[in-house]
């Protein structure tokens, strides 16, 4: 087995794939988005719980994909959870850089360090957008503040 | 059928003498483009360095050779498939163009409220979604007869189905996902009683069994150049001459006219009509080679060859914990789709990829196919005349260490 597998496979990845943390729908969700990709068919719906001082208190996601979408969903609930809304927009431009162009900047408020995990699929470009997928969930939730919004 | 002419064959193509992630290529993706043989690959470049000119236009010589090439595979495909005319033979960009050209022109000047366009649960998108746009544009109904949990067509409702004001029939040969050969023969046979015209998919039908649209006896038939050896943005349009005769052209433009005025215009005759610009001349040289290569073999014989492996790659599959296979038809071709254990198949794909095994995951354009089994995807190994039974080990192997990686 080659290393660049077992670094994107790592155990951390397939520990979240397989036991996904808050999965499943959200009742007290304030905002929701839906993420699709239609070149494989992944999909999954972001719930989030933001309250009035604009905090996200609560997050969760249902829905199917491989281990790489859901640990990446499964990561993102973790780290969101308990971010003012500015950070976690930070967060998703953060990590679409760093996954998609290689670049790590750093952004006020925002640490990646469990996300770290996700590296591996930088040698993968096909599944780059697996990795990405919450987060332009995430994105496209925070954007619409007051509409849910439905994006790719 | 001797491992010697497999592998004979096999040395034909060169793309398949490669590493890829240090390991000597498999193939089991031929179901969504097969890799082309030195025949073909020589007779493009060919055409590129000496006779690369327009075709029916020049009176010059290259443009004589060009023409002679592109109408001479014309009418190696007009034999192939045993078609009555050269006129019959609309060469296209591939079987999505195919499909819409019958939808476009067929269907849309005929059809309105109340008519219906049958189609089948287990077709590839290219046999759905030009049949919605052309109800939509008429008001026609479309609908779709069922499938069984084997992946067979349910005939009896089939049937039943087209009793009700259905005008076109539109079914595939053979299933791309699930491998389904459709009893197309009797299907046509039963249609006809009802004065239904049929279109057939056979995109993935030619390339592993002989096809004879006379004994067939379809209205038209859609085919693909490049899942059989030939070169991507091709393909063909069989039709019976009297239906194509009576469509509109289905693209105005330079090569389907006789006489242009601003006065009115005269089209040109069969097949040019639906030819509009200038066609994809290498390409379709690319394809009159490939016919030339499977011909040589001998369809007969690359069907009882591909089905034999065919029967040990479903055997090998069976042989792994956890394996479940999708489409269990009686009469099936080359492609098997499965899932493994509860791994996803865009992470098989991977895991298969690193150890230099090349299959296809997903959907595989049949969205249809995967809702019917409540699946989002499958994973799916497909054998040609060129893979061996190496190649399904190889496919075995990788798969256990997927499980080894994912237990």
């Amino acid at each position: 087995m080659s290393d660049e597998l077992e670094t994107m496979y790592r155990e951390l990845i397939l520990d979240h794939a397989s036991n996904p943390r808050h999965f499943g729908p959200l009742g007290s969700a304030t905002h929701t988005a839906d993420a699709i990709n239609p070149l494989c068919g992944d999909k999954l719906r972001l719930y989030l719980e933001i309250s009035p001082a604009n905090q996200i208190e609560n997050a969760s996601f249902e829905g199917s994909g491989c281990a790489i979408s859901m640990a990446s969903a499964s990561l993102l609930t973790e780290t969101v959870t308990g971010l003012p809304v500015a950070t976690a927009e930070n967060c998703f431009e953060s990590v679409t850089e760093r996954l998609s162009h290689g670049k790590s900047v750093t952004r006020p408020g925002v640490s990646l360090d469990k996300l770290e995990a996700l590296d591996g699929v930088r040698e993968f470009p096909s599944r780059v957008k697996c990795a990405t997928l919450a987060w332009h969930a995430l994105h496209a939730a925070l954007g619409n503040l007051s509409t849910p919004a439905t994006t790719e | 059928m001797s491992g010697v002419a497999a592998n004979a064959w096999r040395a034909d193509f060169p793309a398949l003498d490669q590493l890829v992630h240090g390991q000597p290529l498999v193939y089991l993706d031929t179901a969504a483009s097969a890799q082309q043989p030195r025949s073909v690959i020589d007779a493009v470049a060919r055409y590129q360095r000496e006779d690369h000119a327009n075709v029916h236009r020049g009176v010059h010589t290259l443009s004589h050779r060009a023409t002679d090439a592109y109408e001479g595979a014309r009418d190696r495909i007009c034999k192939f498939i045993n078609a009555p005319s050269r006129r019959e033979i609309v060469l296209t960009s591939g079987t999505t163009e195919s499909i819409n050209l019958v939808a476009q022109s067929y269907c849309r000047p005929r059809f309105g409220p109340g008519d219906k366009i049958l189609i089948t649960h287990l077709e590839h998108h290219a046999n759905i979604v030009p049949w919605q746009m052309v109800c939509e544009q008429t008001g026609a109904d479309l609908v779709v007869a069922p499938v069984t949990d084997r992946g067979e067509l349910e005939l009896d409702v089939l049937y039943h189905m087209m009793r009700d004001n259905v005008r076109l029939l539109a079914v595939g040969h053979v299933s791309n996902a699930l491998g389904t050969i459709n009893p197309v023969r009797d299907i046509i046979r039963t249609a006809r009683q009802y004065g239904i015209t049929v279109l057939v998919d056979g995109a993935q039908g030619v390339p592993h069994m002989p096809v004879d649209v006379q004994d067939l006896d379809c209205d038209f038939y859609a085919f693909s150049g490049h899942k059989m050896f030939g070169p991507t943005g091709t393909g063909v349009l069989f039709g019976k001459e009297a239906l194509l005769e009576a469509m509109p052209p289905y693209q105005g433009g330079g090569d389907m006219i006789l006489e242009v005025s601003f006065d009115g215009t005269i089209y040109n005759e069969l097949p040019y009509k639906f030819e509009a610009g200038t066609p994809n001349i290498s390409g379709v040289i690319g394809l009159g080679a490939a016919i030339d290569y499977l011909e040589q073999i001998g369809m007969q014989e690359i069907a009882a060859y591909e089905g034999e492996l065919y029967c040990y790659l479903v055997e090998s599959l069976q042989q792994v914990d956890g394996i479940r296979l999708i489409g269990e038809s009686a009469q099936r071709a080359s492609v098997q789709s499965f899932l493994l254990d509860d791994i996803h198949s865009h992470d098989l794909g991977t895991i298969l990829d690193h150890q230099g095994v090349a299959i296809r995951t997903g959907h595989h354009c049949a969205m249809p196919v995967m809702q019917r089994f409540d699946i989002p995807g499958t994973a799916r190994a497909s054998v040609s005349l060129y893979n061996n039974r190496d190649d399904v080990d190889r496919l075995i192997r990788g798969l256990l260490k997927a499980k080894e990686m994912f237990g």
